[in-house]
């Protein structure tokens, strides 16, 4: 049995949306394009494909959305995040409109493709527009459910699909799920979709909480508070300290320390697969243990 | 442009130049020095001035009672900086109080040297970083037809300087392609472009399906004509061109 990807269960999720609400519209920039042929066949007006050009991409978003209907955009993360960034931040926020962004690729899924297909900054650069919610999920299983929320709503959503996931979905809310429970006042590891497993695997035996989330923004910080004692960690599967403002703010008035781990601003120039960048970032579960057996040493 | 044309005693032509000259009749001239409030203003400001006029006198059908209306004509000033006429028309039609033109891009005006749609009635998006307007327009234009507004039209003003930005090249392309036949783009030609447009500015439209229209961008009749020339199957480029000294 062939396993369901996060990118597959995305399409048939908006498929089956493009056939309940006439609101939804799709805007691809070739990416996925085949996938959605079903679709388009059914709902040419609202299923456009622009073609290789991701300014036109999102501009047609903002357009889509100034008459009141709900673009979902879709492409690769560097093309849709990285290269149409003004238009995001133009064409949709400046206009007071909104769409739904899914990216696939992540920060390294096709590694092999090297650097032009890499965005391990994309969440980092959401993060400078403000009100924007980023799903993260960690499993395809989390995936319709997601879209589906995010759809329904009317505020601007980034979901960021990936190859990478953990072996089971979590169906939480978005705020901080305790998976593994060490007391209170334990260190608290935070990890934010996919590295949950390897995140989990990575403290077996030490005296550390797991919370997970899929969704990084808008960030738990009550949840955060709730849970933290003095020592916080940070997964994240893209840039590492993305998130690290968000912890300091939400632990302002608290001595903490906090150790951000992701992936590195370095650019490796090796090829490979997902997995052995997983490595190279030191966020497999080896590496991970690593860092947060050092990190809970130095505080002793 | 064809110098010839007022030497050798075209009157309706010398009569359009002298009125330009003096800037427009009341109310626009008015609101426009309100709004220049004895500043210099570019020359851009007065090269938008008549296809403006035209637009909200003769073709959009838009009114401060329809702003929010599904089914009324859309006008995106894609060269957000061409504000100055764009805000006087506004005011003359009654879209914005002409009291707002007293302090324009003061600390509590609604009006800034780039329009913002979220602070000012009838501005139906916020520009100024050019090249955004034509994929709006795009957009906007397929989110009506998706949803089976068949009547109204999205007309979009650029200049032939902002044409440099490739934004508006994919947006060209991909609309003659689908043949948005409810797009109209609308390009001020005052010859700024830093490398010109080899070949004509229309071509690069008309190469890519669409329907277009150079005219003198003074001459209302001509840009009346030039404006409501869509053929209703593909999109329509309007090249009106301005020199200055004329």
């Amino acid at each position: 049995m062939t396993m369901t990807t996060m990118r597959e269960a995305f399409v048939d999720a908006t498929t089956a949306l493009l056939g309940e609400q006439p609101r939804t519209a799709l805007v691809l920039a070739d990416i996925s394009a085949a996938a959605f042929a079903p679709a388009t066949g059914r709902h040419p007006d609202r299923v456009l494909n622009v073609g290789i050009r991701e300014q036109l991409m999102m501009g047609v978003a903002g357009g889509l959305a100034l008459t009141g209907l709900r673009p979902i955009v879709h492409s690769y993360a560097p093309f849709l995040v990285e290269r149409a960034y003004e238009q995001i931040k133009l064409d949709l926020d400046h206009q007071g409109v909104s769409a739904v962004l899914v990216g696939i690729g992540a920060s390294y899924d096709r590694a092999a493709a090297g650097r032009t297909h890499l965005s391990p900054a994309d969440v980092a650069l959401i993060d400078t527009l403000a009100g924007w919610t980023v799903h993260v999920p960690g499993h395809a299983g989390e995936v319709p459910a997601l879209l589906r929320a995010t759809v329904a709503g009317d505020g601007p959503a980034y979901l960021r699909l990936s190859t990478l996931g953990n072996d089971r979905p979590r169906g939480t809310d978005g705020s901080l799920a305790v998976l593994r429970d060490a007391g209170p006042g334990a260190p608290l590891l935070v990890a934010v979709g996919p590295v949950l497993d390897a995140a989990v695997a990575a403290v077996a035996g030490l005296g550390v909480t797991v919370a997970y989330t899929h969704r990084p923004r808008p960030f738990d910080a009550a949840g955060l508070r709730a849970l933290a004692g003095t020592e916080v960690i940070l997964v994240e599967p893209y840039l590492a300290g993305t998130s690290a403002r968000l912890v300091g703010d939400a632990l302002a008035d608290r001595p903490h320390r906090l150790l951000a781990l992701g992936v590195s601003r370095e650019e490796l120039r090796r090829y490979g697969s997902a997995a052995d960048h997983t490595r190279w970032h030191g966020l497999d579960a080896a590496g991970l243990r690593r860092s947060v057996s050092d990190f809970l040493a130095a505080g002793r | 442009m064809d110098f010839n044309l007022q030497a050798s005693g075209m009157t309706i032509m010398t009569a359009t130049t002298r009125a330009a000259e003096a800037g427009p009749p009341a109310p626009l001239g008015p609101l426009l020095e309100r709004v220049r409030a004895g500043r210099e203003f570019g020359p851009n400001v007065y090269s938008t001035l008549d296809v403006l006029r035209v637009l909200y006198d003769r073709v959009l059908r838009i009114t401060p009672a329809t702003v929010d209306d599904p089914d009324r004509d859309r006008f995106l000033l894609s060269k957000g900086h061409a504000v100055a006429g764009y805000y006087a028309v506004l005011a003359a039609k009654g879209f914005v109080p002409a009291d707002w033109l007293d302090d324009q891009g003061g600390p509590d005006s609604r009006l800034g040297d780039h329009p913002d749609r979220l602070l000012v009635p009838g501005v139906e998006i916020g520009s100024g970083s050019l090249g955004h307007g034509l994929g709006l327009g795009a957009g906007t234009a397929l989110g009506l037809r998706a949803q089976g507004l068949t009547t109204p039209r999205v007309y979009v003003l650029l200049g032939d300087a902002e044409l440099d930005e490739g934004s508006n090249h994919e947006a060209i392309a991909y609309a003659g392609a689908v043949r948005l036949a409810n797009l109209t783009a609308v390009v001020i030609d005052n010859d700024s472009a830093s490398h010109g447009w080899c070949g004509g500015i229309a071509t690069r439209f008309t190469v890519n399906g669409w329907t277009a229209a150079t005219v003198d961008g003074r001459d209302h009749d001509a840009l009346y004509a030039a404006l409501t020339g869509q053929d209703g199957n593909r999109p329509h480029v309007v090249v009106a061109v301005v020199r200055e000294g004329e």
